[in-house]
């Protein structure tokens, strides 16, 4: 679900394929009928945007029945613990949960905790703006005390207990329900949940396969929740074949999360320090507690590991180890705020490295806009993308938005190393660091991303060396002494240093057991600890497959500590012996006194299933020897999230942001904390409540094809490949076709309140009506990889979507909106815009439109917008 | 070349001698066919690498003559790809040595029509002056309750996901010293 | 050394038959387009190693397919067929929606409309004798008009030269350019070709082509530089799922029956093995294919035959007369090769 896997990664496919040769059933449930479709063995249309109705229903077909594997459930998961009677769910308070607060559109979620466990007041505010529940990693957020302290029901019959109150929340996503919300026949539905059911449990395991098709929506998060609790109730969670994949679209971009170049995160999951932390004690304290559970009890070690690489002698115990040198952060200080803010002239300058967001982010117009408001920018990529000649060919110019001869933005473009011509290590989807040979060197002015920043670094502390001002000091102190090959930075050397080393020895740890709090170790990312234990870059191994087993051990490095499946203690039962024999993975072997299997256990090597803590434990100490989920504060996977996450502690369905109807279940709409960004130049189609959503009638969807990669810049510019899918065009079904006129290979555009994209008409079967409640619904499909630069060019799909968050993670709703279509071409020029103005007149458009985020109840509810400047239309 | 040797090689002579008698197989067979092998065995190294689309993460094998690429495929040893590729993947030549590739550091002043070259040197240069101003305009020392921000919101960085590890653990730390916040990556695209 | 099914009929070894006396095994293709799922790697694969150009960048309206068919740069295919029909018991997930009748003849006819209106009457996708299966309206499998279509499927397969037993191109080329290899494949040798384009009309499948800038035949070599070092051809070697498999033909066959029975078992009774029997018309191929329906649907020919067909018994009389002139022929190329 939520992946076109055939498509999108199809040499990953290559082991469905296999498996389905092998007896497995493979279903794909997606709004279009792809190329996945056409290789399983069963296809499920589904409304776009209406996953967790779909995966709730299965949450319900499970639990009314008993399918849950009840011993995986009792002893992993926090399934028996009560929670506080202070929490309220969507059943009472008719989709909201406890705590919610219409004029901040968030959540104090102090009552969603576990009776008997100190909550704390959470500023639901803060943690959205700061996308805080992105931090953490898998970690989880803090829940203080032992598990001993939180009250049970190992029956699972108490009424407040986890179970019940799941049980409680998904009832009525009945079949019927699941048929009236996604469009889905009940009786396909209920074949899904058989197939699920069936294929889970002690002899066998189910995997689920997702993408960005679940991920770009304004309750992305939750859709990955919902997945979660099927795959724990069936006990598919660290066991062989189960699991829940995240197919990942960049070659690093699980490596740019792990040691990020992101805003709220430092390397590892560290949170990025906000203005409440005054110091590091105050730091630590909010990402663990002294008695935690789990191995985030000593991210005490891991912090200060990564600022003594960062600040190297500079860091002592005595000035807290620079940790004043950070910066805070105090919002949402995201790519599309950012955007915005260039627009609002707030930025002066912006580095853009191997990312083209005139084409590939959301609401195109809205980057060249902001881009053409610079001072400077500096582009690296490969070759010329529309991102860097926006100031001559965007479609603004065509408009007479933007004015080359008045466009100020000075660009200055750096021919980029390819991967061929640099080393270093991707990380790809399954965690797996893979080192590259440096093959040949760049030519002409082509360098790497090491070198540009390394010289960028090392030319500004030159300049400003000798300055006496407070903030050059984090500069000045930086160490910055990376070896070298000739004046190419050595990327051995600066992943020995991500890696970690033991200041005392001057060596490589052996993984983050070694790091510790005293200022004895410094380690750049503490989950890549291990990555050159014992001096040797283990991401360069490659023995082959032929010489090694099922697990391929020696083979890359995988993080945490070259484990291949995560949480893999789970796939023993708690006595420590395999849940089957014919799915047997990591087990106890009481004669050696150590966990042993396939894999690398995910686990204390020697402590044995029966190991309790003792009184007082905190930290890695302080788990069981059945706590499998030892990222966990109490060491059990999570079907109710106690806290950390910003939008409620049990998924729920909400209707998308743009959305043709109003939600069945509840009378909150839409994600009741999804950030909005109330703007003239980013308005919304109108959706229920809200009046003349008729305006827009269909659901548009927009994905990838095999054929290209992402904006296009690694694929339209080659021929090979340009050839495959030479145009832009608009997939609709034939039923559409017939109601709008539209022929096949003809043109048509499509037509949202941000703009209007033309395409060739594609009228195939693959496209199919459904019927939602009582009216007909169809859904139009997209490629987003054109552009104005390329050997094939043609309008930015992604100037059609406009800017909407969701609320843990801050990615955009791009997977699904509400549009028109029409035949022919686009106006072109000036009555574009004078086009796009009808619409939003006639949909009664305004900034406030879709800001009204709270739906519930009668009571006048608020708007969020932003204030805005001067008069000028969007 | 001498006579004997020549009507040797012509194929209507090997095929009246030889056990090809119609003139469609050995007999007909050209110096180049005879002479044909695989290129890539006339490579001077194979680097081992990644393939740089999506993150499946296949393993590739990079063929390199007179230090240039002269075939990429993919390596039948990786446990992850066992040696295909995908389309794109299959591409990896075209992309890295196609001419699309830019040399050169190109330039647009403000308010320019046009690129114009410019020096890497005096490149670096200018953009070491700009991000300093940049930082400074931008320079937050508390916000209005008189807590530390500690930073500029004068500049911004976007992506990493195409870029290697060491490479956005540099961009993170370099931007990091600087105070810089506002830098993010294709994970939320 | 010719055997009396040099130009027909079954033949054990077509590499010793074309005087290659100590060879390796036959090899070739067995593509099976079950797990085929279109990603085109192939056709990418064979054009990076064989430097095969761009084929232009045209929106063809044949569902993903871009490439419209093999040609002198194109040599792998990928086809891909969108139709109101069931495939074994996939569940294409379209009953009790609210659909209407199939689009399938419609972007049938505005293919076909498109390809008759083009120069050569399509012929620039490649060569004519091939139907595309489009023009006639009556391709099998093509929409039932039903009022609610329910079945769908998706086919996809890649498609290749067959490297026949018995290859038309090869019997027809007057110069020796294509020539059986030692592997038993069918290769064109381009320092040998002069254009002369016979073997165009010879192929039975529309496979060969000329290329409109140098005017020489091209087509799939089988990689036989490739076949030469040990290494399998590219596209077998990219694909992702192992749709196209690469291989002795022994071996390929018997894959194949294997995976054919597989299927029947799975209920996807219209499997068949395409080019698999020596007994046919072209004498077998050396890249056979595993079809989810008659060839027709694929845009294949259900029954080719290689031209030459005939040609055994004409030879006879024309024997004695060719060798005359092949004497006279070589009096010329000797004196010349003095000079």
């Amino acid at each position: 679900m939520g992946s076109n896997m055939a498509e999108a990664h199809p040499v990953g496919f290559q082991w469905v394929m296999e498996a389905k040769a092998r007896g497995a059933r493979v279903i794909h449930i997606d709004p279009r009928f792809t190329r996945t479709s056409a290789l399983a063995d069963q296809h499920v249309t589904l409304r776009a945007g209406t996953d967790i109705a779909f995966l709730g229903g299965v949450i319900n077909h499970i639990l009314s029945n008993d399918l849950h594997f009840e011993e995986y459930v009792q002893a992993y998961t926090n399934a028996p613990f009560l929670l506080s009677e202070r929490y309220q769910d969507t059943e009472d308070l008719d989709g909201l949960f406890s705590g919610y607060d219409p004029h901040t559109a968030s959540y104090d979620s102090s009552s969603w905790t576990y009776e008997g466990v100190e909550a704390e007041e959470r500023p639901g505010r803060r943690h959205k703006e700061q996308a805080a529940p992105d931090q953490h990693g898998s970690g989880g957020p803090v829940i203080g005390g032992a598990v001993g302290d939180i009250a049970a029901d190992p029956t699972l019959q108490h009424p407040r207990c986890v179970f019940q109150v799941l049980k409680r929340h998904f009832a009525r996503y009945t079949p019927e329900m699941v048929e009236r919300i996604c469009g889905v026949p009940r009786d396909r539905f209920l074949d899904v949940c058989r197939a699920w059911t069936e294929n889970s449990g002690r002899e066998r395991t189910a995997a689920l396969v997702y993408s960005v098709g679940w991920t770009q929506h304004s309750v992305g998060a939750q859709y990955i929740r919902t997945a979660s609790i099927i795959q724990l109730l069936l006990g598919n969670i660290g066991r062989p074949g189960g699991g829940i994949y995240a197919l990942r679209g960049h070659a690093s971009i699980q490596g740019s999360t792990d040691i990020p170049t992101l805003f709220n995160l430092l390397p590892g999951y560290l949170p990025m320090p906000d203005i409440t932390q005054e110091n590091l004690a105050d730091y630590l304290d909010g990402v663990r507690r002294p008695d935690q559970k789990g191995f985030w009890g000593n991210a005490d070690a891991y912090m200060i590991s990564l600022l003594k690489e960062y600040w190297g002698e500079a860091a002592t115990a005595d000035n807290d180890y620079c940790f004043d040198y950070l910066p805070r952060i105090n919002g949402d200080h995201g790519t599309y705020r950012t955007a915005m803010d260039m627009v609002d002239g707030k930025i002066f300058g912006y580095f853009l490295l191997g990312q083209n967001p005139a084409v590939g982010s959301a609401h195109g117009r809205l980057q060249r806009l902001g881009m053409a408001n610079l001072d400077w920018l500096v582009v690296r990529d490969l070759t010329m993308i529309e991102s860097a000649t926006f100031w001559k060919d965007a479609p603004e110019v065509e408009t007479g938005e933007i004015v080359t001869e008045r466009c100020r933005t000075e660009v200055f473009f750096f021919p980029a190393a390819s991967h061929v011509e640099k080393a270093g290590t991707f990380t790809q989807t399954q965690r797996m660091l893979q080192w590259r040979d440096k093959a040949v060197e760049p030519s002409g002015d082509q360098r790497s991303e090491l070198w540009f920043f390394h010289h960028l670094g090392r030319r500004v502390k030159d300049r400003l060396a000798g300055s006496t001002d407070d903030r050059d000091r984090p500069v000045l102190d930086l160490a910055w002494d990376y070896r070298t090959e000739g004046d190419e930075p050595s990327a051995a050397d600066v992943l020995r240093h991500i890696n970690g080393i033991d200041l005392r020895t001057g060596r490589t740890v052996g993984g983050y057991p070694d790091l510790r709090a005293d200022g004895s170790t410094a380690c750049g990312c503490w989950i890549y600890s291990g990555v050159y234990a014992d001096e040797t870059n283990q991401s360069r191994r490659r023995k082959s497959r032929f010489e090694q087993g099922p697990y391929d051990a020696e083979w890359g490095w995988t993080w945490p500590l070259n484990r291949r499946v995560l949480y893999n203690r789970a796939s023993a039962d708690p006595q420590g012996r395999p849940w089957s024999e014919r799915k047997a993975l990591v087990w106890w072997d009481e004669d050696r006194g150590e966990w042993t299997g396939h894999d690398t256990p995910d686990f204390e090597k020697d402590k044995p299933p029966h190991y309790r803590p003792p009184e007082g434990a905190s930290g890695p100490q302080a788990l069981s020897g059945e706590d499998a989920f030892i990222m966990m504060s109490d060491g059990k996977a999570w079907l109710f999230a106690p806290t950390g996450l910003a939008d409620g502690p049990l998924p729920t369905h909400y209707e998308p942001h743009e959305s043709p109807v109003r939600n069945l279940l509840y009378g909150q709409q839409a994600n009741p904390t999804r950030k909005v960004y109330g703007r003239r130049d980013n308005p919304s189609n109108p959706a229920p409540p809200e009046a003349h959503g008729e305006v827009f009638p269909f659901v548009f969807t927009a994905s990838r094809l095999t054929e290209h990669h992402t904006a296009g810049g690694m694929s339209r510019q080659l021929p090979y490949l340009s050839e495959l899918q030479p145009e832009l065009v608009v997939e609709v079904s034939p039923e559409l076709a017939a109601e709008r006129g539209l022929r096949h290979l003809d043109w048509a555009h499509v037509i949202t309140s941000r703009t209007a994209v033309e395409a060739r008409v594609f009228v195939t079967d693959r496209m199919a009506p459904l019927r939602v409640e009582d009216r007909t619904v169809h859904q139009i499909w997209m490629p987003y990889h054109w552009g104005s630069v390329g050997l094939t060019t043609g309008d930015v799909v992604n100037d059609l979507i406009g800017v909407v968050a969701e609320p843990n993670v801050l990615i955009q709703e791009s997977k699904v909106l509400t549009c028109d279509i029409r035949p022919g071409r686009r106006p072109r020029g000036p009555a574009l815009l004078e086009y796009v103005q009808d619409y939003r007149r006639r949909a009664g458009i305004t900034p406030q439109t879709g800001t009204r985020i709270a739906t519930t109840g009668d009571d006048h509810r608020p708007t969020h917008t932003e204030p805005h400047r001067g008069e000028d239309s969007p | 070349m001498g006579l004997e040797r020549w009507i040797g090689r012509w194929p209507v002579y090997r095929q009246l001698t030889g056990p090809d008698r119609l003139g469609r197989g050995k007999a007909a067979e050209s110096p180049r066919s005879a002479a044909l092998g695989p290129r890539t065995d006339r490579a001077d190294r194979v680097a081992d690498s990644v393939c740089p689309y999506c993150a499946v993460g296949c393993a590739q094998r990079v063929y390199v003559k007179d230090d240039r690429v002269i075939q990429i495929e993919g390596n039948p040893d990786s446990p992850i790809s066992r040696g295909r590729l995908c389309p794109k993947g299959s591409a990896s030549k075209q992309l890295v040595t196609g001419p699309q590739r830019e040399q050169k550091v190109r330039y647009r002043a403000p308010y320019a029509t046009e690129w114009q070259d410019l020096d890497l040197e005096t490149a670096m240069e200018m953009v070491v002056d700009r991000v300093l101003d940049a930082r400074r305009k931008g320079w937050q020392d508390s916000d209005a309750d008189g807590r530390k921000l500690r930073r500029t919101m004068g500049f911004a960085g976007l992506g990493g996901a195409t870029l290697d590890n060491e490479e956005n653990y540099l961009i993170k730390k370099l931007f990091t010293a600087l105070g810089a916040l506002q830098i993010e990556n294709q994970a939320r695209i | 050394m010719t055997d009396e099914h040099s130009l027909y009929g079954p033949l054990e070894d077509p590499a010793a038959d074309a005087g290659h006396q100590e060879h390796p095994p036959r090899v070739g293709f067995f593509t099976d387009t079950s797990v085929c799922i279109g990603c085109k790697a192939c056709e990418v694969a064979c054009k990076e190693w064989n430097d095969v150009p761009e084929d232009g960048l045209d929106l063809l309206g044949m569902s993903f397919d871009n490439t419209g068919m093999l040609g002198a740069s194109s040599w792998r295919h990928v086809a891909f067929i969108e139709q109101e029909r069931p495939l074994g018991r996939q569940d294409p997930g379209l009953s009790d929606l609210p659909t209407g009748p199939s689009a399938a003849e419609h972007t049938a006819e505005v293919v076909a409309d498109g390809l008759r209106d083009a120069p050569r009457g399509g012929g620039e996708l490649g060569t004519e004798p091939v139907d595309l299966g489009f023009p006639s309206f009556e391709l099998p499998g093509a929409g039932t008009g039903s009022e609610t279509r329910t079945d769908f499927r998706w086919l996809m397969s890649s498609d290749v030269c067959k490297h026949c037993t018995h290859a038309g191109c090869l019997d027809v080329c007057p110069t020796g350019a294509l020539f059986r290899t030692e592997f038993g494949t069918v290769v064109v040798q381009p320092d040998i070709c002069n254009g002369c384009g016979y073997c165009v009309s010879g192929c039975p499948y529309g496979v060969i082509d000329r290329r409109p800038d140098d005017g020489r035949a091209w087509k799939c070599t089988l990689c036989h530089d490739r076949l030469r070092g040990g290494l399998e051809p590219a596209c077998a070697k990219a694909c992702p799922t192992d749709s196209i498999q690469f291989g002795p033909l022994d071996e390929l066959r018997e894959r194949a029956d294997r995976r054919l029975e597989q299927l029947h078992e799975a209920g996807v009774g219209e499997a068949r093995l395409y080019g698999r029997d020596p007994e046919d018309g072209v004498g077998g191929d050396g890249a056979f294919f595993l079809l989810l329906d008659e060839p027709e649907v694929y845009g294949l020919p259900p029954d080719p035959v290689v031209p030459t067909r005939d040609l055994p018994s004409m030879w006879k009389h024309a024997a004695v007369a060719a060798s005359a002139l092949l004497a006279a022929t070589a009096a010329v190329f000797i004196r010349e090769g003095r000079r």
